[in-house]
């Protein structure tokens, strides 16, 4: 028990970052809009959220704008795909190669640098149960608020008329537009909302895990949560499950590090991606092709109408 | 008055190189607003990178060595995507190609460059082709998504690559620096007057010219293209799609191996690492400008040697991180995608006539 419940403990914290990719993900593919940037606007995010906090001492601050940031670089994707309905896997690799670039150049001044990032926040109470109060509820308030997110998300994609419509979107746009529904306004919309949190997980990396901004710190999670998404056949309770397990493995990976072995590190470090692939193939062949029914079926498709005006 | 957005018919023949010179000009102009916002003069930093790129025979020469191993990535990407699928995993495959070509070296040295070098083209190729083939058989067998499993084996094979030059091959005389001993002088490809260019620019000009003759002319071609294009005509007309998808990505891994194999065997004369500096993900770039034409391919993958080129230029002169070029790639990118749109439609200004 006192061996597992801080495994536990740092397999939520790790997994928290990808959890937010992995959630905003969702919303944007539900919608019918594939986003291949994540990884890009994860970075950006981190960078955001580190710059903001160094200069203005608020880590609160810094995530706000992360979250803006993110989703206003995610406008760019939405122009590309959405409105001029170009090829949406080459406008989200764009984004990708963009966000890497543009964060390590702007922020090559302040690589080494710290800030004083978020604190635990012990939920009072709560954290008294057995296990799962550390394990839960001694965490920050960034991982409340994710446990928030992954049910309201839930609710409004599955019980709410507005995410009906999302869902309608991202089925059928023709059937939707033909009910009233604006198609590229309810993409837009998500696209944004999905940059955004994808750039507070990446925020939550720098300022809440690390305190510190390394180029490159995301090292492959916004590629992790696009595997989650399918994984979790675009239900964000089931993401949830596989962003910890993730997160799990790379406290463990961390811990293996720490205790000292004879496992060389560049294998011990392959271990999340080949994870993502096995995870990935076990999900597909259980499902066969039926993982499909739970994708949205327009995912990827642009939505034209024969005349725009 | 109002815009009015039109479906083409027909394609005006200039926006087949008009559309990417545009597209290039408007992202060089934005990543100069950029560099400005940063401090740092566009024009100077745009003068140092043609200078340094285009400016001189040794700056021609050194673009063409980094065009090398972008055009070989650049055909590799373009025969999958012609297929629709996307591999993203060019980068890796071409890691798998330079450790296989370390690997003959290592366990099998030949004599005579006339055995060896056949050999280590052979290796690179097959681990290459092998290393993407293991996505393609798990698209093909169990749809599972290439674009998350070719990208995450780039990431497996970089390690794999970090693993051997730290660990079991490193060379013992190399003060502790992550490097493998160098080859033996028949392991090495010639290089052209006295250039660091190698003949792995004949290598990349004989894939573009087979490439483009298969794809053209040969019922395999005419099957990829069609699966890319319609792939339910493709299923009713009874072609292949699962043995098409596990051969085409073997074959674009190849491709990409033997770019790994030219630049340790070519250029470095052993592994190390980093020794690739996303070639792999460029070539996504270039295949998409060339519209996934294998001449047209070579010819920008020159272009985008240059950008590299003056991008180290810009490193040394101007203490600019390498990751402006990768600005300036994301940028080229996203105008050639919005340029793809005026390709396909008329935008015109117009009365309302109806209103």
């Amino acid at each position: 028990m006192e061996l597992i419940v801080p495994i536990l403990a740092a397999a939520v914290r790790s997994g928290t970052p990808i959890l937010y990719a992995t959630l905003g993900g969702i919303v944007t593919e539900k919608s019918g809009v594939m986003n291949l940037g994540i990884e890009g606007v994860m970075l950006v995010g981190a960078l955001t959220g580190f710059a903001v906090t160094y200069h203005s001492h608020s880590p609160w601050l810094g995530l706000a704008a992360a979250f803006v940031v993110g989703a206003a670089l995610c406008a760019i994707h939405a122009l590309l795909c959405i409105t001029l309905g170009v090829n949406q896997v080459v406008s989200g690799l764009a984004l990708t190669m963009f966000g890497t670039g543009v964060s390590s150049l702007v922020g090559r001044g302040l690589v080494g640098e710290t800030i004083e990032g978020l604190r635990a926040f012990p939920v009072p109470g709560l954290s008294r149960i057995p296990l799962l109060g550390p394990v839960l509820f001694r965490q920050d308030a960034m991982v409340y608020l994710s446990f928030a997110l992954v049910f309201l998300i839930w609710f409004f994609l599955l019980h709410t008329r507005p995410g009906l419509k999302l869902r309608a979107v991202g089925e059928s746009p023709l059937a939707a537009a033909a009910a009233g529904i604006s198609v590229p306004a309810v993409r837009w919309s998500a696209t944004l909302f999905g940059g955004g949190l994808a750039a507070l997980g990446g925020a939550y990396l720098s300022v809440v895990n690390s305190h510190m901004w390394v180029e490159q710190m995301t090292s492959g999670r916004g590629w992790i949560a696009v595997a989650l998404i399918i994984f979790g056949i675009w239900h964000p309770l089931r993401s949830a499950l596989g962003a910890y397990l993730f997160g799990g493995v790379g406290a463990l990976q961390l811990r293996i590090q720490a205790g000292g072995t004879s496992i060389p590190a560049p294998l011990l470090l392959m271990l999340p991606y080949v994870l993502t692939i096995v995870v990935l193939t076990a999900i597909s062949v259980r499902k066969g092709k039926g993982i499909l029914l739970g994708a949205p079926a327009a995912l990827g498709q642009p939505f034209h109408r024969e005349e725009r005006e | 008055m109002a815009l009015r957005v039109e479906k083409r018919f027909d394609v005006p023949r200039w926006m087949d190189w008009g559309l990417p010179l545009i597209s290039f000009a408007l992202a060089l102009a934005v990543g100069a607003l950029l560099l400005g916002l940063l401090g740092v003069s566009p024009l100077k930093a745009y003068g140092e990178m043609i200078r340094g790129s285009l400016g001189d025979g040794y700056g021609i020469s050194e673009t063409i060595v980094k065009a090398i191993p972008i055009a070989l990535c650049g055909l590799a990407v373009a025969l999958a995507f012609t297929m629709v699928v996307w591999n993203i995993g060019a980068e890796g495959q071409l890691v798998a190609g330079a450790l296989a070509a370390t690997a003959a070296v290592r366990f099998f040295p030949l004599e005579s460059p006339f055995l060896m070098i056949p050999l280590m083209v052979l290796v690179a190729a097959a681990a290459g082709g092998l290393w993407a083939a293991f996505a393609g058989w798990l698209k093909a067998r169990w749809s599972v998504n290439e674009i998350i499993t070719t990208l995450m084996m780039n990431y497996i094979a970089i390690l794999g690559l970090e693993y051997f030059v730290y660990g079991p091959w490193r060379d013992p005389m190399s003060l502790g620096f992550p490097l493998t001993p160098t080859f033996h002088d028949a392991a090495r490809l010639p290089q052209l007057f006295g250039t660091r260019v190698h003949y792995g620019l004949f290598l990349a000009l004989l894939v573009a010219f087979l490439l483009r003759t298969a794809l053209r002319w040969s019922r395999w071609g005419y099957e990829i293209r069609v699966i890319g294009q319609n792939p339910r005509a493709a299923a009713y007309a009874g072609m292949a799609t699962s043995h098409h998808i596990v051969l085409t990505l073997f074959l674009s891994g190849a491709i990409a191996g033997l770019a790994g194999m030219g630049e340790v065997a070519g250029l470095q004369g052993r592994l190390q690492p980093g020794f690739s500096v996303g070639y792999g993900f460029t070539a996504i770039i270039v295949a998409w400008l060339a519209r996934l034409n294998p001449f047209a391919i070579l010819v920008v993958s020159f272009f985008m040697g240059a950008l590299l080129v003056g991008g180290d230029t810009l490193q040394v002169v101007m203490r600019l991180p390498l990751s402006s070029v990768q600005v300036l790639q994301g940028l080229i990118l996203f105008f050639v995608l919005a340029g793809e749109f005026f390709r396909n439609y008329k935008v015109c200004l117009r009365r309302r006539e109806d209103a």
